[in-house]
C-alpha cells in the first residue's frame, strides 16, 4: 500500500460550545512511532476517542488502511487493526492479568453461545491456542509474576503494562497509547521507551503516543505532533519541533493554562 | 438500587458439585425417615431444582453480565404457558412444547435485551419490573384460551420418546429425576459459557464497557444474548413447573417470585454458577419450612419479611454470597496448610477474586 497507514483530515469535534479538536491534519506512516504531544486540555485524547469511535466528529475524515472508519463502529475498530490504551486505565477489573489479555484477543478468538456452551468441535484448542498467546505477551512485558492475579489488586504502573498487552495480543497494526508513562518513573519511562520500540520492530508495528513527558516522546518518536486549544501548532520531527517557537510559547508562554484541566 | 454490589462478583471455585451432590443424596435419606411423606419431599425437591434452573440463567445475566432483572417471573411464566396450551390445547408431545417454550422465551428476552442497550441500573430494573408485572395480566386478559385467573389444569404426563422406547413421567419420583437431569445438562452448559470467550465477553461488559467496546465486543450482540440465554433458562423451567404440578395459574408467576429468584442468586454469590444453585435449593426450602411454623400460622407472609431481611443481609454483609464464604473458608484453610508461604499473598487473594471461573 503506498499511502499512509492512518489519515485524519480536518478533524472537527465540539462539546456544547467548546471547539475540542478543530480541523487537525495527522498521519502515521507504516512502522513509524508518531507523537501527539501539547499542554492540558488541547485535545490529545479527544483525537483518541474519534480514532477508536467512542466521539462522532463533527467534520473531517478518518482513513485507515486507506478505508474510510469515520462512521465505523466502536467494536470494529480492533478488528481494523487499532488497538488501544486508555489515560486512567479501561481493564476488566475482576479479572485476573491473563483474563485480560484473553479478553484483548476477542475478536481474534471466535465462538457464539451455542459453541462455548456445547464446547462444540475447537471451541478448546481455540481456548488453548489463545491462552498461549496470552502467556507470550505476559512473558514479553514481564508480567509472568502477575498473571493470575486480579487487576484492581495491582499498582497503577503494573496495570498501565497489563493494559498494553491487552492491546498488543490482539496483534494489531497500530497502537494508540495514551500516556503510557503515567505512574512510572524516569527509568521505567527509559525501559517503556525500549520497550515500544522493540514492539514496533518485532510485530511490525506502527504507534500514535499521546504523552506529557517531554523527554519521553522527543526519544522515541520519529514525528511529532504539537496541539494547543484544539488545533495542530506544529509538526515535524523532535528536533524541529524543539525549537519551534510556537510550540515554546504555548508551553512556557501561559503558565496559568496549566491549570485548566484535561 | 446501587449496581455497585451487581459488580462485585467472585471466583466461584464452587460449592455446585457439592450441592448437587447433596441434592442427589438427601432426597433418597429423606424418604427412609418415618413419617415424611416421600412424595412430598421430591415433589419440594423437584421444585426447587426447577426455580434453580431460573436461578443459573438469571446469574449469568445479572452475576456476570451485570445486567439487571426483577421480570424473570414472566418468562418462567411465559415458558409454563407455552408448554401447557401447547400440550393442553393442542396435543403436542411434551418434548415439542418444551423446545418451542424455550425458544418463545428466549426470543422474548431477546427483545427485552433491546432497552437493556439503552438503560442500566435501576431504570433496566424498572423496565423489567413492568414486564414482569404485565405477563400475568395478559394472561388473565386472554382468559379464552389461557383459562384466566383460574388457570390451565389437567395436563397430560410429561414422556420422553427414545427410540423405540418412550418414558412417560407420572410419579414425584419421576419428574424429580427430570427436574435432575435437565438441571445437571443446564449447569455444565452454563458453567462451559461462563468460562468461555462468549463469558469473558459478558464479564467484560459488566467491569466496563468501554473496555469490552474496545476490545471488539459488540455490546448488541452481547447483552441480548445475555438475555436471551437467561429467558431460555427461565422458558425450560417454566415448561417444566408446568408438569410437575400438573397445572398453572397465573398467581403463580407474581412479582414476588421475580424478586425470590434475585434474591436466589444474590444469596448465592454473583457471578457463581454454582451459588445460583445453592441458593435456590436453600430458598425454596426456606420458604416451605417457614410455612410450617406454627408459631406464626396465621403469618401467611412472613416469608417475605424474611426474604427482604436475607436480601439486606447478603448484601451488606456476604456480598460474594454464599460462594464467597467457601471460597474464604477454602483459601483460609490451604493458607493454613501452607503455613511456610508468605502472608502478603493471601491477604491479597481473600475477598478478591477472578469472575470468570
Amino acid at each position: 500500500m503506498s499511502g499512509p497507514l492512518l489519515e485524519i483530515k480536518d478533524l472537527t469535534i465540539s462539546f456544547g460550545g467548546l471547539v475540542a479538536v478543530d480541523g487537525v491534519d495527522l498521519s502515521v506512516n507504516r512502522g513509524e512511532i508518531v507523537g501527539l504531544i501539547g499542554p492540558n486540555g488541547a485535545g490529545k485524547t479527544t483525537v483518541f476517542n474519534c480514532i477508536s469511535r467512542f466521539y462522532e466528529p463533527h467534520h473531517g475524515t478518518i482513513r485507515f488502511k486507506e478505508r474510510d472508519i469515520t462512521r465505523a463502529r466502536s467494536h470494529q475498530i480492533i478488528r481494523f487493526g487499532i488497538a488501544r490504551t486508555f489515560q486512567n486505565v479501561e481493564l476488566c477489573r475482576s479479572m485476573t492479568t491473563l483474563e485480560n489479555l484473553l479478553v484483548g484477543q476477542h475478536v481474534v478468538v471466535h465462538g457464539g453461545v451455542i459453541r462455548d456452551g456445547l464446547r462444540l468441535r475447537g471451541a478448546g484448542a481455540d481456548e488453548a491456542r489463545a491462552t498461549m498467546r496470552a502467556d507470550e505477551t505476559i512473558e514479553l512485558l514481564g508480567l509472568a509474576g502477575y498473571r493470575d492475579r486480579v487487576v484492581s489488586a495491582l499498582p497503577f504502573r503494573i496495570q498501565k503494562l497489563v493494559e498494553l498487552g491487552r492491546a498488543l495480543v490482539s496483534k494489531p497494526d497500530l497502537l494508540l497509547l495514551d500516556e503510557p508513562t503515567a505512574g512510572a518513573d524516569s527509568r521505567e519511562s527509559q525501559a517503556l521507551a525500549d520497550l515500544i520500540r522493540r514492539m514496533r520492530d518485532r510485530f511490525d508495528l506502527s504507534v500514535l503516543v499521546v504523552e506529557h513527558d517531554m523527554s519521553f516522546v522527543m526519544g522515541l518518536c520519529d514525528r511529532l505532533y504539537v496541539l494547543d486549544f484544539g488545533r495542530r501548532i506544529a509538526a515535524g520531527t523532535p528536533a524541529q519541533v524543539r525549537t519551534d517557537p510556537v510550540v515554546i510559547e504555548a508551553y512556557l508562554g501561559e503558565p496559568e493554562r496549566e491549570v485548566s484541566d484535561a | 438500587m446501587g449496581v455497585r454490589w451487581l459488580r462485585r462478583g467472585g471466583r466461584a471455585a464452587a460449592p455446585y458439585g457439592l450441592a448437587l451432590a447433596a441434592v442427589l443424596v438427601i432426597p433418597p435419606l429423606l424418604v427412609i425417615i418415618p413419617g415424611v411423606a416421600p412424595g412430598y419431599v421430591l415433589y419440594l425437591v423437584s421444585l426447587a431444582l426447577i426455580y434453580a434452573i431460573v436461578a443459573i440463567g438469571l446469574g449469568i445475566l445479572v452475576g456476570h453480565t451485570g445486567q439487571i432483572s426483577l421480570g424473570h417471573a414472566g418468562f418462567f411464566a411465559i415458558g409454563a404457558y407455552t408448554s401447557a396450551l401447547l400440550t393442553l390445547r393442542l396435543g403436542l408431545p411434551f418434548v415439542v412444547a418444551l423446545v418451542v417454550a424455550a425458544s418463545l422465551s428466549a426470543a422474548i428476552g431477546f427483545l427485552l435485551g433491546l432497552p437493556a442497550l439503552r438503560l442500566s441500573g435501576p431504570y433496566l430494573a424498572v423496565a423489567t419490573l413492568g414486564f414482569g408485572l404485565a405477563i400475568p395480566q395478559l394472561v388473565v386478559w386472554q382468559g379464552s384460551w389461557t383459562g384466566g385467573s383460574s388457570g390451565l389444569h389437567g395436563l397430560p404426563p410429561a414422556s420422553l420418546p427414545l427410540g423405540a422406547l418412550t418414558i412417560v413421567f407420572r410419579t414425584d419420583q419421576d419428574y424429580y429425576y427430570l427436574a435432575a437431569a435437565v438441571l445437571i445438562l443446564l449447569t455444565i452448559f452454563a458453567r462451559n459459557v461462563v468460562t468461555s470467550h462468549t463469558g469473558r465477553a459478558f464479564v467484560a461488559i459488566r467491569d466496563s464497557e468501554i473496555a469490552a467496546r474496545a476490545m471488539g465486543v459488540d455490546l448488541v450482540r452481547y447483552k441480548t444474548t445475555a438475555f436471551a440465554l437467561s429467558a431460555l433458562y427461565a422458558g425450560i423451567a417454566g415448561s417444566l413447573y408446568a408438569h410437575v404440578l400438573h397445572g398453572i395459574s397465573p398467581e403463580d408467576f407474581t412479582v414476588l417470585l421475580s424478586v425470590d429468584f434475585l434474591t436466589m442468586v444474590v444469596l448465592g454469590g454473583l457471578g457463581s454458577v454454582g451459588g445460583a444453585l445453592s441458593g435456590a435449593l436453600l430458598l425454596t426450602f426456606l420458604q416451605n419450612a417457614l410455612t410450617r411454623l406454627p408459631v406464626v400460622h396465621d403469618f401467611k407472609n412472613l416469608y417475605i419479611v424474611v426474604l427482604g431481611a436475607i436480601l439486606i443481609l447478603t448484601i451488606a454483609f456476604l456480598p460474594h454470597g454464599l460462594a464467597g464464604v467457601v471460597r474464604s473458608v477454602r483459601q483460609r484453610w490451604a493458607a493454613r496448610v501452607r503455613a511456610g508461604a508468605p502472608r502478603g499473598d493471601q491477604i491479597v487473594e481473600l475477598g478478591e477474586g477472578s469472575a470468570v471461573r
